[in-house]
C-alpha cells in the first residue's frame, strides 16, 4: 500500500493545480470588484434640528438599475440607455468622448481598481468631458485629462454632486456648474486649468469642500453666485487662490453670502496663463484671496501664506475690472467680514498697481490684506495682527465665527416644479395643439369640439391617433405625428381636450 | 362597422356644414355694411383665455421651476416673464394695425413690411428699406418671442414695445408719419373707430382714438408672436429622437465652453438679453456702427449690440446688425477667426470676454449650422388679414 494508486495521484494533482490557480489568481489576477459601494447621495438635516448636530434626517435614496461600462465601450451609450434613478458604473479604461446628460437623476460612478482610474481623455481634440443639463446629476471618481473646454460643465441642473474627480488640463475650467441651485463639489483634485479650476457661475447654495487646486490660473472662483461655502480646500501655486466676485454683463448680477473658511491658501504665485481678454487674465500672480464687488463675504480661519502679491485683495469693479461696464451690476464690495486667519509671509514680491501703491507707503512688500476702492460696512476682527492697506474704514467685526452655518446647501432638495396632470394637459393643448386646433373654428386641423365628438370618452383613442396619425379626411391636411410628447403629456392632453368646454 | 362609419361621417360633415353655415351667416350679416369681420374673441395659439378676457401665455416651458428671473439656464429652464394679459380683441386689432400701411405717411409701409410673416417676421434684407426705398442702418430683427424681451432695438434703447414702435412710426426715414397725422388717419377710418370701440369696451365712445390705444393694440399683437415648438424644443422637453446625430453634435459644440455660443445665446430664448461687443465687420464702405455707445453715452459700449435670440435664425438671413453675413456658415465662421480680427484700424473696442479663438474645425462649424436649423418653428405664424380696415392693400 506504499504505492499510491493512480486515482489518488490524479486527485492530488488536480487539487494542487486548483490551489495553484487560486493562489495565482489571488496574487496576480484582477481584483474582485463585487463590493463597489453605492454612491452616497445628498443628505439633508431636518429643518428644526439644531445646527450643532450632524444627524441626518433624510438622505436622497439611490434607486434604479446599475449599468456597467467597461473599457472599449461608450459612457454616452450607457447614458442614452439610462433612465432617471439609474447608476452608471464606469470601469478602468480610457474613454475619449464627450458625455452629455440631458436627463434627470443620473449617477455616474467611476470604479477605481488597484489604482487604475476610468479616464476620460479629450486628447486636446474634444471640447468637454461631461456636459449636463439635468437635475440630480452625480459624477464621481473619474480622471479627466486633456479636454479643450471643461472637465465637468453643468447648464442649469439643481441638486448636483461632483466628487472625488482627478482633473488635469481640461482647458478653460475644470468643474463648472452654471445656473444650478443646491450643489456639492468635494474632494476633487484639479491642476493646469487655464481659467478657474472650480468655477461656480451664476449658481445658488453650493458647497465647495476639501478640494485640492494647484497650477491653475484661478483655484476656486465663486462668480455671480449667492450662498456659497468654500471650506477646507487646499489652493496652492495658482495665480490666484480663492476668488469671490461679480463679473459685469452677465444676466445674473450679484454675488453675496459667501463664506471662505478653513482653507489653505498657500504660495499662489503661478504666472498668469489666462486667455487674453478673460477676466482672470488680469489677476496678478501672487494673489491669495480676491474679493471683487462681492457682498457679505466672510473670510474665516484660513491659512494664507506665501502669496507674493497679497494675502487678501478686496477691490471694487472700477479698480479690479475697469474695462467692463454694466449699470445693473453694483460694483462695490460691501460688508466684507475678516475673522481670524493665519497670515504671514505674504507680499514678498508685489507686482503692478499694488507694488506702486505700496511704494508710496515706502513699503516694498505687499500687505496681508489690501483693500482699494468703494464699499461700505466691512469689518475685521483683529486688524492689528495683519499688515494691511486701505482698511481704515473697517470697523470691528460683530461676529466671532460662523459655526452656526455648517452648510449653504438647501435643507431639502430643490423640488422640480410640480405640474398636475390637468395643468400638463393644458400647457400641451395651448402650447402645441392650439396652432392647428381651436374650439368651434377650423384653423388647420379639425375643431376641438369635433375631436371631442369623434373620441368621446376615449382619451386613448386621441393618444393613439396623435402618436401615429392616419389621414382620414381629404379636406384636412395630414397631421404630423406628435410622438415627441411624453406618454404622460399625450394622455394628459387627450383628457384635457375631451374635458374642454369652449 | 360600415354603418357606424357612415353615421360618423354624417355627424362630422353635418357639424362642419353647421359650423361653416354659422361662420358664413354671421359673416354675411356684417358684410353688408362692414368689410372686415368682428375682432376675434379667442386667443391666438400659445395663449389661454381666462375669466377676465385676458390671454395668458401657456407653453411647455411652464413645466419648469423659475430659478432665476432672467429666464436663462439649460434645456429644461423656465422662460423670462412675458408681456401677456391682453384681450383677444386687443390682439386682433393689433394684427390689423400691424399689417395696415395706413400707419405710414405715404400709406405704403406697414409694420409687416419689415416684419413679414413669410420671412420669419424679418425682411430678408441686410438692412431694411424705409420711406421711398431709403436704405436704413440696421437689419430688421425677427419679432418671434419679442414679448419676452426687456430691451428692444439692436442698441437696446427702448425697454417697452410701446416705446419702441414710436420710432419707426415717426422716423422720417422709416414710416415717416407724425402723431397728428397718424391719429387723423386712423380716426377718419370708420372701421377703426368701430374696432377700437370693440377692443376697448370701456372707452369713451365720443373721444377720438388715442396714440396709447394704437400702441397698446400693436404691443398686444406683437407679444402674441410665439415660437417655442422647434425640433430643439422637442429634444429639450425630453424626446431624444428629435435631433439627429449631427444636430446633437452641433448642440454640444454650441453649449461647450470652447465655442461658448450658449453663454450669451442662452436657452430657452437663446439670448441672455445682455449687450456684447463682438466686433463684426460692417458692410463694405460703411463706418463702424457705435451701437449702444450712443443711447447709453458710454464709451465702454462702443460697438455693443443686444444679443439677439437665435430662434428661427435659419429663416432670417442675412445676419448681424448690418446683415454682413449672408449665411449661417459665414456667421459661425466669424467667431473662430480670432478675437477682434475685424475691428477697423484706429478703433479700440472692448471685445466681450467670450469672444476668443476657439479654433473650431470645419466639421464643428458645419454641425453648429445643423443645430441652428433645429431652432426653426413657425407653427404659430400669424395670419395675414384678408382685408384691412383702411381698405388699403396689404403690403409686406
Amino acid at each position: 500500500m506504499n504505492k499510491k494508486s493512480p486515482f489518488i495521484k490524479i486527485i492530488t494533482s488536480i487539487l494542487l493545480i486548483g490551489v495553484g490557480i487560486f493562489i495565482g489568481k489571488s496574487f496576480f489576477g484582477p481584483k474582485s470588484v463585487e463590493t463597489v459601494p453605492i454612491p452616497s447621495t445628498m443628505k439633508y438635516r431636518n429643518i428644526g434640528l439644531s445646527n450643532d448636530t450632524t444627524q441626518v434626517a433624510s438622505s436622497q435614496e439611490f434607486t434604479g438599475n446599475i449599468i456597467e461600462v467597461k473599457n472599449g465601450s461608450s459612457i454616452q451609450k450607457a447614458v442614452k440607455e439610462a433612465n432617471p434613478g439609474d447608476l452608471i458604473r464606469v470601469y478602468p479604461g480610457t474613454y475619449s468622448e464627450n458625455v452629455y446628460i440631458d436627463k434627470d437623476n443620473i449617477s455616474l460612478q467611476g470604479v477605481v481598481i488597484n489604482g487604475d482610474w476610468p479616464t476620460l481623455d479629450g486628447k486636446k481634440e474634444i471640447n468637454d468631458a461631461f456636459l449636463y443639463s439635468g437635475n440630480g446629476i452625480l459624477i464621481e471618481n473619474f480622471k479627466i485629462i486633456n479636454y479643450k473646454g471643461n472637465g465637468v460643465m453643468g447648464q442649469a441642473g439643481n441638486n448636483f454632486i461632483i466628487r472625488n474627480n482627478w482633473i488635469i488640463d481640461t482647458g478653460v475650467y475644470g468643474i463648472f456648474p452654471q445656473y444650478g441651485k443646491n450643489g456639492l463639489i468635494e474632494h476633487n483634485v484639479l491642476s493646469k486649468i487655464a481659467d478657474a479650476a472650480i468655477y461656480v457661475g451664476m449658481c445658488d447654495n453650493v458647497d465647495v469642500l476639501h478640494n485640492e487646486v494647484f497650477d491653475n490660473v484661478a483655484g476656486i472662483e465663486i462668480e455671480n453666485s449667492r450662498h456659497c461655502l468654500v471650506e477646507n480646500n487646499y489652493a496652492h501655486n495658482n495665480t490666484g487662490g480663492l476668488l469671490a466676485f461679480v463679473t459685469p454683463g452677465l444676466p445674473i448680477k450679484t454675488t453675496f453670502d459667501v463664506i471662505l473658511r478653513n482653507n489653505f491658501v498657500v504660495n499662489n504665485n503661478h504666472e498668469n496663463f489666462g486667455a487674453p481678454g478673460s477676466t482672470v487674465s488680469g489677476i496678478p500672480s501672487g494673489t491669495g484671496i480676491l474679493i471683487m464687488a462681492a457682498d457679505d463675504v466672510i473670510v474665516e480661519n484660513n491659512i494664507i501664506t506665501g502669496n507674493n502679491n497679497t494675502g487678501i485683495t478686496i477691490v471694487d469693479l472700477a479698480t479690479g475690472d475697469p474695462k467692463a461696464n454694466d449699470p445693473n451690476s453694483e460694483g462695490n464690495p460691501d460688508r466684507v467680514v475678516i475673522l481670524d486667519n493665519i497670515m504671514f509671509n505674504n507680499g514678498n514680491d508685489p507686482t503692478g498697481e499694488i507694488k506702486t501703491i505700496m511704494l508710496t507707503q515706502l513699503d516694498s512688500k505687499g500687505p496681508d490684506i489690501f483693500a482699494y476702492g468703494g464699499g461700505t460696512g466691512s469689518t475685521i476682527r483683529d486688524k492689528n495682527r495683519y499688515r494691511t492697506f486701505g482698511l481704515d474704514n473697517y470697523g470691528i467685526a460683530q461676529i466671532t465665527d460662523t459655526k452656526d452655518i455648517p452648510t449653504m446647501m438647501t435643507p431639502s432638495p430643490v423640488p422640480p416644479r410640480s405640474v398636475s396632470k390637468e395643468e400638463l394637459g393644458e400647457l400641451t393643448y395651448y402650447g402645441v395643439c392650439a396652432g392647428c386646433h381651436a374650439f368651434g373654428t377650423r384653423l388647420i386641423g379639425p375643431p376641438t369640439d369635433i375631436i371631442q365628438a369623434i373620441h368621446n370618452d376615449n382619451p386613448q383613442g386621441i393618444v393613439d391617433y396623435i402618436t401615429n396619425p392616419k389621414n382620414l379626411r381629404e379636406d384636412y391636411p395630414e397631421m404630423p405625428p406628435q410622438n415627441y410628447l411624453s406618454e404622460e403629456a399625450k394622455m394628459a392632453v387627450a383628457k384635457y381636450i375631451l374635458a374642454l368646454k369652449n | 362597422m360600415i354603418l357606424s362609419r357612415v353615421i360618423l361621417k354624417l355627424i362630422i360633415s353635418g357639424s362642419i356644414i353647421g359650423i361653416l353655415a354659422l361662420v358664413f351667416f354671421s359673416g354675411q350679416k356684417s358684410t353688408a355694411y362692414y368689410p372686415v369681420p368682428l375682432l376675434k374673441s379667442t386667443c391666438p395659439p400659445g395663449f389661454k383665455l381666462n375669466a377676465n378676457n385676458e390671454c395668458i401665455a401657456k407653453n411647455l416651458y411652464n413645466q419648469y421651476a423659475v430659478t432665476n428671473k432672467a429666464g436663462v439656464g439649460g434645456l429644461k429652464s423656465a422662460l423670462p416673464e412675458i408681456r401677456d394679459g391682453f384681450s383677444p380683441q386687443e390682439i386682433d386689432l393689433g394684427r390689423y394695425l400691424f399689417f395696415d400701411p395706413a400707419l405710414s405717411a405715404d400709406q405704403t409701409i406697414s409694420c409687416a413690411t419689415c416684419h413679414d410673416p413669410t420671412k420669419g417676421l424679418g425682411d430678408g434684407l441686410a438692412t431694411s428699406r424705409g420711406k421711398d426705398g431709403l436704405r436704413l442702418k440696421r437689419a430688421a430683427p425677427s419679432l418671434y418671442n419679442v414679448g419676452y424681451l426687456k430691451k428692444l432695438f439692436w442698441d437696446g434703447r427702448a425697454s417697452t414695445l410701446e416705446e419702441q414702435m414710436l420710432e419707426p412710426l415717426f422716423s422720417m426715414q422709416e414710416m415717416g408719419n407724425t402723431p397728428e397725422n397718424l391719429l387723423k388717419t386712423i380716426n377718419d377710418i370708420e372701421n377703426y373707430r368701430k374696432l377700437f370701440t370693440e377692443a376697448y369696451p370701456n372707452r369713451n365712445k365720443a373721444a377720438p382714438i388715442a396714440l396709447e390705444e394704437i400702441t397698446n393694440a400693436i404691443t398686444a399683437f406683437q407679444s402674441s408672436l410665439i415660437s417655442l415648438n422647434s425640433k430643439y424644443d422637442q429634444y429639450a422637453h425630453g424626446y431624444d429622437e428629435a435631433l439627429n446625430k449631427n444636430e446633437i453634435e452641433g448642440l454640444n459644440v454650441f453649449r461647450s465652453f470652447v465655442a461658448r455660443c450658449a453663454e450669451c445665446h442662452t436657452p430657452p430664448l437663446f439670448t441672455n438679453q445682455q449687450f456684447a461687443v463682438i466686433g463684426t465687420p460692417e458692410t463694405d464702405g460703411l463706418p463702424l456702427d457705435p451701437g449702444a455707445e450712443i443711447p447709453f453715452k458710454d464709451k465702454s459700449l462702443r460697438g455693443a449690440f443686444k444679443v439677439p435670440s437665435l430662434r428661427n435664425i435659419a429663416q432670417t438671413p442675412p445676419y448681424m446688425h448690418s446683415g454682413r453675413f449672408k449665411t449661417l456658415r459665414e456667421t459661425v465662421q466669424f467667431y473662430t477667426d480670432g478675437r477682434g480680427h475685424a475691428i477697423p484700424e484706429g478703433e479700440n473696442l472692448l471685445i466681450h470676454w467670450h469672444i476668443w479663438e476657439p479654433n473650431l474645425t470645419d466639421y464643428e462649424l458645419d454641425r453648429l449650422v445643423d443645430f441652428l436649423k433645429t431652432l426653426t418653428d413657425e407653427s404659430f405664424k400669424p395670419k395675414v388679414p384678408e382685408a384691412l380696415p383702411s381698405g388699403l392693400k396689404i403690403s409686406t
